[in-house]
């Protein structure tokens, strides 16, 4: 499927959506189509392969995940993103391991579609504090379990301390 | 032709008054007749003396035992990053660290010294922590290159210890971003001269001290 197809199909079959360019397809879904999209995406423009899954931190514009599939036969990339709810400040932020908190911004899980997506999330948790619905096992994958906070938000200062090293 | 083995000569033990002198030279003294000279060391240094090149060196028994104290420092084999690469080339035939006595050994209960090369993170550090705690005292920590001095160019990330000194106690800094083998070298030798330090005088040289 050449990008033209893949954005025209794109077009009908999700109305809110916001495609521009080529390669890659960039692709503006609702967060509440996020899902939909992706399995769309693997059946029907053929992107069977889940190239990452990464999170932008917009301050208060809202933390943005960016997902990019590839067809690799067709040579058709897409790039998805989904804008979420902004990241909540550090003194809200400390409560929200393991399932999270009413103020930590929630994003449909890609496990079901792509399994691939697994560790991407966990490291978007680790890292941004977003929480996966339906992630079969959301916690921490980089950092220690004692961890306080996230530490590529933008909101979490640099030289912040860690007792008993620094 | 027949080689004379040289009369040893006891050395002097350490007094302080004129008393002790003399309680020395009437235990000296009391000795049976053949036991004046110690026979066995009188074999040592003819033995010495006929072996093939052999030469006898005469010292004072501290010197010598520190001399073999700092000869035989195991350094404990900590490679975090990229300066363990240089750590690698400083253990390899190039350099040669074995030359000083130092045998890279891959077992911290067998060791006296750790080579913290590299970045230390602050979920390693704890695991740091413990490695050095399973090394028998008295034992002795290099920190190598940048990050483990100081954090280096990760100074201000969110992940790394400041500075390897905030976990273990640390006796020499080596700078560099890698430190070439020369650099690590130089801190070796350098640390080697602290051992005999420590062994004389019980105390520990502030780090990077030039002792002696």
């Amino acid at each position: 499927m050449t990008h033209e197809q893949a954005a025209s199909s794109i077009a009908e079959r999700f109305p809110g959506a916001r495609v521009e360019g080529a390669t890659p397809l960039v692709v503006d879904v609702p967060v509440d189509q996020w899902r939909a999209f992706a399995q769309f995406a693997k059946d029907v423009l053929g992107c069977r392969f889940f190239n990452f899954l990464s999170a932008v931190d917009w301050k208060e514009s809202g933390l943005e995940v960016v997902a990019w599939l590839d067809d690799l036969d067709d040579k058709l990339s897409v790039t998805m993103k989904t804008r979420l709810a902004p990241a909540p400040t550090s003194a809200s932020a400390t409560a929200d391991e393991e399932g999270g908190s009413s103020a930590a911004p929630r994003c449909a899980s890609l496990v079901p579609v792509f399994r691939g997506a697994n560790w991407m999330e966990r490291e978007c948790f680790d890292m941004f504090g977003i929480v996966f619905e339906d992630h079969p096992d959301l916690r921490r994958i980089l950092l220690g379990d004692d961890w306080q906070g996230h530490p590529l938000l933008k909101s979490y200062a640099v030289d912040t301390p860690h007792p008993p090293y620094r | 032709m027949a080689i004379k083995a040289p009369v040893p000569v006891v050395p002097a033990p350490v007094w302080k008054s004129f008393k002790d002198l003399q309680e020395f030279e009437a235990l000296r003294q009391q000795r049976p007749e053949g036991d004046k000279h110690s026979s066995t060391f009188e074999a040592l240094t003819e033995g010495i003396h006929r072996f093939p090149g052999g030469f006898v060196v005469t010292t004072v028994a501290d010197g010598f035992l520190n001399w073999a104290r700092k000869s035989s420092v195991w350094p404990v084999t900590f490679g975090l990053a990229c300066c363990a690469i240089e750590m690698m080339a400083t253990f390899a035939s190039r350099f040669d660290v074995e030359r000083l006595g130092m045998v890279p050994w891959a077992s911290p209960r067998h060791s006296d010294l750790m080579i913290v090369s590299g970045t230390v993170t602050i979920k390693m550090a704890p695991m740091l922590e413990r490695i050095y705690a399973q090394m028998p005292d008295p034992k002795w920590a290099v920190s190598m290159g940048s990050c483990a001095n100081s954090g280096g160019p990760f100074r201000h990330g969110y992940h790394v210890v400041k500075g390897v000194d905030r976990v273990i106690p640390v006796d020499v800094y080596v700078p560099g971003c890698p430190p070439p083998p020369e650099s690590l070298l130089n801190g070796l030798l350098l640390l080697q001269d602290q051992i005999a330090h420590f062994r004389r005088t019980g105390q520990r040289a502030a780090p990077n001290e030039k002792v002696d």
